[in-house]
């Protein structure tokens, strides 16, 4: 067991939270502008890898699926927002809760009856194979690639909520709805936009894991359990929290898998206990809404 | 959640004597379900069917508890009916005790479970332990997953079977199909009885105090972390119980009775039914289990149609189908 093995071991946790963090950044945006939890939402990030899988199998590149995919998964995501949940605003918040999750369980039934139950490879483009040498040791260029572009993602989010006017009104309806309504902002506009950019971020990134693992109709089960990690462990409807969150997570579960792989999959739940135990709330959370 | 109270309903004078007839109704929940369960298996297209309403609708009852009457969506449920039937798989298979021991043995780690899982839940609050109770249930899956040694792994627990059930003086086959359902049915009937007299308690009303107005709850002096403790554990221990009967009635456990796609059946079931009524859990795991008969029998992707049913009362009939009924008939 070297420096430098646990060193690069530190490196696939960064790409694998990496991940995370889009999945765990798209349900916190939705949750913390229109208030509700998304349970579709691994169901979307699998929709996100499949339509990646179809319009590269279209154009033949990877490129215009990386783009196109999240765009398209993203317009879905506003019908579902227009038309299955705006009837429910105004009624208990386990509504939306349910009726999405009512949407996963046939969003996963629609892709088996298109694509087949089987997992299908999504191979990594030509120009993102081999590997690169970061001076302790060589690295999956591939992987470089996902947590480039996901720093990418962080920082036009951030220019777009801090420096931009439509991420003030954003930031301010977060903050306070009715007031924007008096104000004379059509709020309702907003959460569509929102929960169209919240399904897109998770779009991408299903179409980023699509070639670290096959795409198949039940890679979405894993992913929703772990983002409820991450956003747990985060604090719900804080993007730093999604961020911070979705690196500790990632970097103690690929930590675990070099010095006891059997325990991987259950250290992130071990480590959201634990959280729960000291700060109920999150590292970054605000106390639960409405109550 | 939109939810029918009995006790409003009941309280309620209408024309029509409805409020005679539903409190009349409602005195007589438990032998009136008896009732029903008893023609169950005459009506129903197959026994084996007939066995599943039965245990589901108990999980569903047990479910209820929480959701319907505490107001707490939990989407952990299947780690406590999984566990109640691996405890008890495992336990005959491996060590060979006896049905009962087996039984009570699979009850006592539901309740162990839910206490673990209750005490770390029940710190969050709204949305939160809905997210918090999946996560948690997951957390037992993948155990279960990696424990293969003593479950089996991915094929599931196999290798024990209940062919007799032994009494103080006599016996009973458990592989007659009858005398099987009638057996499984004495005990959930016992578990109705003590779901209706727990309903009935001083607890029962302070639960759906709870549900109302929590604030209020505590503002009256009630301890609302202890009741709400309490709660999740009677309705994790009662998910237990039915998860002892599928183990007994199946002889496998599959893995996916962990799943949160199973804590999420439990839930379309139990709202399908109507949420936060007594016969509703009932009614919701026999409509939910009568499409999967019918459907499956067509199509081999009957889940898409039942989720977009499931979607359609979310959207139009919150209510389920005993709570509709019940509003509509109160209306007239």
């Amino acid at each position: 067991m070297t420096v430098q093995l646990i060193a690069m071991q530190l490196f696939s946790g960064l790409a694998l939270g990496a991940v995370l963090i889009m999945v765990a950044l798209g349900l916190s945006i939705i949750f913390g502008m229109l208030g509700i939890v998304n349970f579709a939402h691994g169901a979307l990030f699998m929709v996100g890898a499949y339509a990646g899988l179809y319009v590269a199998g279209l154009t033949g590149s990877f490129w215009w699926a990386l783009v196109l995919a999240p765009v398209l998964i993203g317009l879905f995501g506003m019908l579902i927002e227009r038309f299955l949940i705006r009837p429910l605003y105004g009624r208990s918040p386990d509504d939306p809760l349910l009726l999405t999750f009512g949407l996963g369980y046939v969003l996963v039934e629609a892709v088996r009856i298109l694509f087949g139950t089987d997992g299908i490879p999504f191979s990594t483009p030509a120009a993102l194979r081999g590997v690169v040498n970061l001076g302790i040791g060589f690295f999956p260029l591939y992987r470089l690639f996902v947590i480039g572009v996901v720093c990418t993602v962080l920082l036009l989010l951030w220019i777009g909520l801090e420096k931009t006017k439509f991420g003030l009104i954003v930031r301010a309806g977060s903050a306070d709805p009715l007031i924007m309504r008096v104000l004379g902002v059509d709020i309702s506009k907003l959460w569509l936009v929102v929960f169209g950019i919240g399904v897109g971020i998770t779009a991408l990134g299903g179409v980023l894991a699509a070639p670290m693992r096959n795409v198949s109709p039940e890679m979405g089960t894993l992913v929703l359990a772990e983002a409820f990690v991450v956003t747990v462990i985060g604090g719900m409807g804080s993007l730093a929290g999604a961020v911070v969150a979705g690196l500790i997570v990632g970097v103690a579960v690929s930590m675990t898998s070099l010095f006891a792989p059997e325990m991987a999959t259950i250290v992130m739940f071990a480590l959201m206990a634990l959280i729960l135990l000291v700060r109920p709330n999150g590292l970054y959370g605000r106390a639960a809404p409405g109550l | 959640m939109s939810i029918v109270r009995d006790a409003e309903i009941a309280a309620t004078p209408t024309r029509g004597g409805f409020a005679t007839l539903f409190s009349n109704v409602n005195r007589w929940r438990v032998p009136l379900s008896v009732l029903a369960l008893c023609i169950l298996p005459w009506i129903l297209p197959s026994q084996a069917l007939a066995v599943n309403v039965l245990i589901y609708g108990l999980v569903a009852v047990g479910y209820n508890l929480l959701f319907g009457y505490t107001g707490l969506l939990s989407f952990g449920h299947a780690a406590f009916f999984g566990a109640g039937a691996y405890a008890t798989g495992i336990a005959i298979g491996a060590f060979g005790v006896n049905w009962f021991a087996a039984m009570l043995i699979g009850l006592a780690v539901a309740a162990v479970l839910s206490v673990i899982m209750g005490v770390l839940a029940i710190r969050t609050r709204g949305i939160y332990f809905s997210m918090v109770t999946l996560a948690l249930s997951q957390l037992v899956y993948y155990s279960a997953l990696q424990a293969s040694s003593w479950t089996g792994g991915e094929n599931g627990l196999r290798g024990f079977t209940v062919s007799v059930l032994n009494f103080p003086g006599f016996s009973l086959n458990f592989l007659d199909p009858m005398i099987k359902y009638y057996a499984i049915m004495v005990i959930v009937a016992l578990a109705l009885w003590f779901v209706s007299r727990v309903l009935n308690s001083p607890f029962g009303a302070v639960i759906e105090a709870i549900r109302e107005n929590e604030t209020r709850a505590r503002a009256c002096g009630y301890d609302v972390e202890r009741t709400k403790l309490l709660s999740f554990v009677l309705s994790g221990i009662l998910c237990g119980l039915a998860g002892t009967l599928s183990a007994m009635h199946l002889s496998i456990v599959p893995l996916d009775s962990l799943h949160y796609h199973t804590s999420g059946l439990i839930v379309m079931m139990t709202l399908l039914g109507g949420a936060g009524s007594f016969f509703g859990p009932f009614v919701g795991a026999l409509a939910f289990l009568s499409m999967e008969d019918v459907f499956s029998l067509w199509t081999s992707n009957w889940q898409l149609i039942v989720g977009v049913i499931f979607i359609l009362f979310v959207l139009y009939l919150p209510k389920g189908i005993w709570g509709t009924l019940i509003s509509w008939w109160k209306s007239r």
